[in-house]
């Protein structure tokens, strides 16, 4: 089996994730679904490591994670915050910026 | 050609007056009229010390010329500002300098009641000046820019009074008949421009001989058209008869004697284009048949004094029009009769004048009636230019008018025929309407309204025209004894001295015709008009009612010209509303309505926008995948 | 799919085993997360996705990311997902009507376009190297190799990203701090309104329970606070031999002295 498989599931799994932001109105699945894009982009970083026989892929999808990690935590504390004064956790409901 | 210095002056002197006179304004009331008529003379007595000047000397020198400056010169198109004055051109200096002092004077009292006196004695000079331009430049340019004056100054005079609408729009038509003419003047400069490079008479005569038919005959019929326009000939004669809405001094000088003889001045001039193309000489010589029949029909209809004396001068033109047509021979007799006719048409409108003056202004003649015994030297001055312009001898006409219908019979073949048939008929009818001006207004009944005390003019009024009739009886004997004017312009309009062929009939013979067609058309007159009613007849003949009607001509010219004008401008004002400026518009309606629908891609949602993202790196992928191909 | 550009090498046969199986459930997890209704629903699918990834991280040689895959990534974050989803609504699902028109057809095309074109991308690109492998660099082990990495070529990322880490955390607390929304009654208002209160019976505060016992047998019911008898405090047996004693004589009187 060809390594570049990996690089096609990446892919595969970064569309979706795209996707995911675009149709589901639930704002924690949106981020879900960022969070699924980033573990995608992961993905080829540690296929393209192996790749290269170097870490540094590995070592940038480290940092990736770490930072996913940090936006995850203050993300959610917003959508927290936005639900407590709301009652709604759509993301549809922000649609005040219409013409 | 001798170079001369002298003149200059005859331009810049009225010229110099008329600007000092309208920048003065109110200042110059006093004396402005003063100023301009010893203007006008001391330009007539230039022209006379020219004229010995030139009688003294011979041959080629006779001629002089004086450079002004020099005006064009673009690569090879050189063009001067350049003064000519020949043998053609002194005849036309005297005529309308002396012709033009004498209505200076006339004019002094003729408008001393209208409070704009010096505002007319400007234009008049301006007149003169751009007259004299016109007849003695020495190229086609420069007598285009004398032309455009005389247009302009004639414009300026018709609507004098222009607080009357009707005035204003008189002028108007004139002006715009005038630039018909005019297209033609410019049409035919830039054909001789791109056949000889050169628009000097010299310059264009020298080319002339090695040109081709066409263009000679195109460059021929532009002039004509410009003549028409200028001189009222068909088909551009509508605008002088409303030309009489101008002070009588104004119909004198411009209208009879001067502005409309240009056109004549033109023709004579480019004698070598007309020679050289048949065709354009028998375009010239229907035009003229046709406008002096024209003319005269007309006048047969006319009440309005002016009018008809108009009628009478589109006929007398018509005659001239005609004479130049008939080659080498004709154009001196042509100008003899420009210049008798200046005499005894200038004096004849001039005496309309002073009876309108006598008569509060009244001009319509089924009102006037037995004014001979009230006003007698008005009658006698009136009565010798009528004798005159019939051709009666020995007064000027029937020495001038004679020869171009001799000189039209001997045209030979069916040509000659029709012609001297024409200029025979013609002068019947001219012997008839003129016969009837003089007995509608001097004799027969008093028909006067209540208040009209007719009473004789002063002192400076019949002066001039007196020195004019004085004119109609002696200027015919005096340029014909001896073939006086034939032989001075024979070096300028007969170079080779051609003489007419075949004679067709004896010319004692043409005059016995010619005095019995006018006899029958006084007679017809007077036993016609022994009584005259005060309102015109409603039942009249056909030919009365389209007399009347200026035989239909301007009703001719608006459902013809105007009114499909009209509906052209009509068509391009909504063209360029709807399309052009429509064109304009819909730019902006199509940015409109693609902001519109731009706008509702703003629907507030943050997926909407979040999609927008993701269509933005697919275009990217896209055009990533589409470079790596 | 035959003559792939992208030849970076083979793997050998278990490793295709394992990806060939794994591969499809995470794609078709990935979908799952997308369509279905319960948001705790997707978080977990979300959770099956991550822990695949780690195994494939750790199929790869990368040793370390995977298993900080699985403790970071699917146990922290994904279990603060979880945590949030129970704060905002457990219960809260979307509905499937979309109400922004076109937002489908243009996802669908967006996801073939983007997938598709992406997808071809990588077929049509040559890297031109041979794959190397991990064996060279995981030789003192992964997680050390990771370490002299980390600690000497990213060590200044290294340390922007800790500050990062901690102003993340002060943010978070930042924001989910909340004001209250009635101010709690201060000790002195607490007191009078003791004081004002139905009868001056109850200002000192009831007697704790205990406080009024005076026996402690078995088949003695114990007393509330208010001085009536627990009924639960003898055991059912005892009550139901008819053994348990009345409480009437210990119930509590303020003017009656109680005889025994």
């Amino acid at each position: 089996m060809d390594i570049a498989n990996y690089i096609y599931l990446s892919v595969l799994l970064f569309t979706i994730g795209a996707i995911g932001v675009v149709i589901r109105r639930n704002a924690i699945v949106v981020f879900m679904c960022i969070e699924l894009m980033l573990n995608a982009a992961n993905l080829a970083f540690v296929t393209f490591s192996r790749v290269h026989g170097n870490l540094s892929g590995q070592v940038a999808s480290f940092f990736t994670m770490v930072v996913a990690a940090c936006e995850v935590v203050v993300g959610l504390a917003i959508i927290v915050t936005i639900y407590r004064s709301r009652r709604s956790a759509s993301v549809d409901d922000a649609s005040l910026l219409k013409r | 050609m001798t170079t001369s210095t002298n003149l200059v002056y005859l331009i810049s002197l009225p010229l110099f007056s008329a600007a000092l006179l309208l920048l003065l304004g109110r200042i110059a009331d006093k004396w402005g009229h003063i100023f301009a008529t010893l203007v006008s003379a001391s330009v007539f007595v230039i022209g006379v010390l020219e004229f010995f000047a030139m009688q003294g000397r011979d041959g080629e020198a006779r001629a002089a010329t004086q450079k002004i400056f020099e005006w064009i010169s673009v690569g090879t198109f050189q063009v001067d500002a350049s003064l000519l004055l020949d043998q053609l051109s002194i005849c036309f200096v005297l005529l309308i300098s002396g012709v033009g002092t004498l209505i200076h004077i006339y004019s002094i009292a003729y408008m001393s009641h209208d409070r704009d006196r010096r505002r007319f004695f400007a234009y008049l000079n301006l007149f003169i000046a751009a007259m004299l331009l016109l007849v003695l430049g020495d190229s086609y340019l420069n007598l285009y820019v004398g032309w455009e004056g005389v247009g302009l100054a004639s414009y300026l005079l018709i609507g004098f009074w222009n607080q009357k609408p009707a005035y204003a729009t008189a002028a108007k038509k004139a002006f715009i008949a005038n630039r018909v003419g005019d297209l033609g003047l410019s049409l035919a400069i830039m054909i001789a421009f791109t056949q000889f490079g050169t628009v000097t008479f010299a310059g264009v005569k020298e080319g002339a001989s090695g040109a081709s038919a066409g263009a000679l005959t195109a460059i021929g019929a532009m002039l004509l058209l410009a003549a028409a326009g200028k001189s009222a000939q068909f088909p551009l004669q509508s605008w002088l008869g409303d030309a009489m809405a101008g002070p009588t001094p104004v119909s004198a000088l411009i209208h009879a004697a001067t502005m409309v003889t240009a056109g004549v001045y033109l023709i004579t001039r480019s004698n070598f284009i007309f020679d050289a193309s048949p065709t354009a000489q028998l375009m010239v010589v229907i035009v003229g048949a046709i406008t002096l029949l024209f003319g005269a029909l007309i006048g047969t209809a006319k009440d309005d004094i002016k009018k008809a004396l108009a009628a009478s001068t589109m006929s007398q033109i018509g005659y001239m029009i005609l004479a130049t047509g008939l080659g080498p021979v004709g154009y001196a007799f042509a100008i003899m009769h420009l210049l008798t006719h200046g005499f005894f048409k200038a004096g004849m409108f001039l005496g309309a004048g002073s009876v309108m003056h006598g008569m509060n202004d009244e001009v319509n003649m089924r009102r006037y009636g037995a004014i001979g015994k009230v006003m007698p030297i008005t009658a006698a001055t009136f009565g010798l230019g009528y004798l005159a312009i019939l051709g009666v001898p020995p007064f000027a006409g029937f020495y001038s008018k004679d020869k171009i219908i001799e000189t039209a019979f001997n045209a030979g073949g069916i040509e000659g025929v029709l012609l001297g048939g024409a200029t025979l008929l013609g002068a019947a009818i001219t012997a008839f309407y003129m016969t009837r001006v003089i007995v509608l207004t001097f004799t027969g009944t008093k028909r006067w309204d209540e208040n009209a005390h007719p009473h004789e003019s002063p002192f400076l009024m019949w002066a001039p025209m007196a020195v004019l009739a004085i004119g109609s009886v002696t200027s015919g004997f005096l340029l014909s004894s001896g073939s006086a004017l034939v032989n001075w312009l024979q070096p300028v309009v007969n170079e080779h001295n051609e003489r007419h062929s075949e004679e067709f009939l004896p010319p004692l013979v043409v005059s016995t015709m010619a005095l019995v067609v006018v006899a029958i058309g006084v007679a017809f007159a007077i036993l016609k008009y022994r009584t005259v009613p005060v309102i015109a007849p409603l039942d009249v003949s056909l030919f009365t009612k389209a007399a009347r009607k200026d035989l239909y001509q301007d009703s001719f010219n608006e459902a013809v010209l105007m009114r499909p004008g009209q509906k052209l401008t009509a068509v391009l004002v909504t063209t360029d509303y709807k399309v052009i400026d429509g064109l304009v518009r819909s730019v902006g309606w199509v940015i409109q309505t693609m902001s519109s629908a731009l706008r509702s891609i703003q629907n507030g949602y943050v997926r909407s926008y979040a999609l927008i993202m993701v269509l933005g790196v697919l275009a990217l992928v896209t055009a990533i995948w589409m470079v790596t191909l | 799919m035959v003559n792939l550009a992208l030849e970076v090498g083979k793997t050998l046969q278990p490793e295709a085993i394992m990806f060939w199986i794994l591969a499809p459930l995470a794609v078709v997890s990935a979908l799952g997360m997308l369509f279905v209704k319960k948001a705790v629903h997707s978080a977990l699918l979300l959770a099956w996705v991550m822990i695949t990834l780690a195994i494939f991280y750790i199929a790869q040689g990368a040793l370390f990311l995977g298993i900080v895959q699985v403790i970071v990534y699917t146990g922290a974050v994904m279990m603060l997902f979880l945590f949030i989803l129970m704060l905002v609504g457990v219960d809260s699902s979307d509905s499937l009507v979309e109400n922004i028109r076109g937002q489908r057809i243009a996802s669908i095309i967006a996801a073939i376009g983007l997938g598709g074109l992406i997808i071809s991308l990588v077929n049509r690109a040559t890297l031109g190297v041979e794959t190397i492998g991990l064996q060279d660099a995981n030789s003192a082990g992964n997680v050390q190799g990771i370490a002299e990495e980390l600690f000497t070529k990213y060590v200044w990322a290294f340390e922007v990203v800790s500050a990062l880490l901690i102003t993340a955390a002060l943010g978070a607390m930042v924001l989910a701090h909340s004001t209250a929304t009635k101010s709690r009654t201060a000790q002195r208002d607490q007191s009078i309104a003791r004081f004002r209160g139905a009868s001056l019976a109850t200002a000192a505060g009831l007697p704790g329970s205990g406080v009024y016992a005076r026996h402690n047998a078995v088949d003695v019911p114990g007393l509330l606070p208010d001085g009536t008898p627990a009924p639960t405090s003898v055991s059912a047996t005892l009550e139901a031999r008819g053994d348990m004693l009345t409480t009437k004589p210990f119930e509590l009187e303020v003017k009656e002295v109680e005889e025994d």
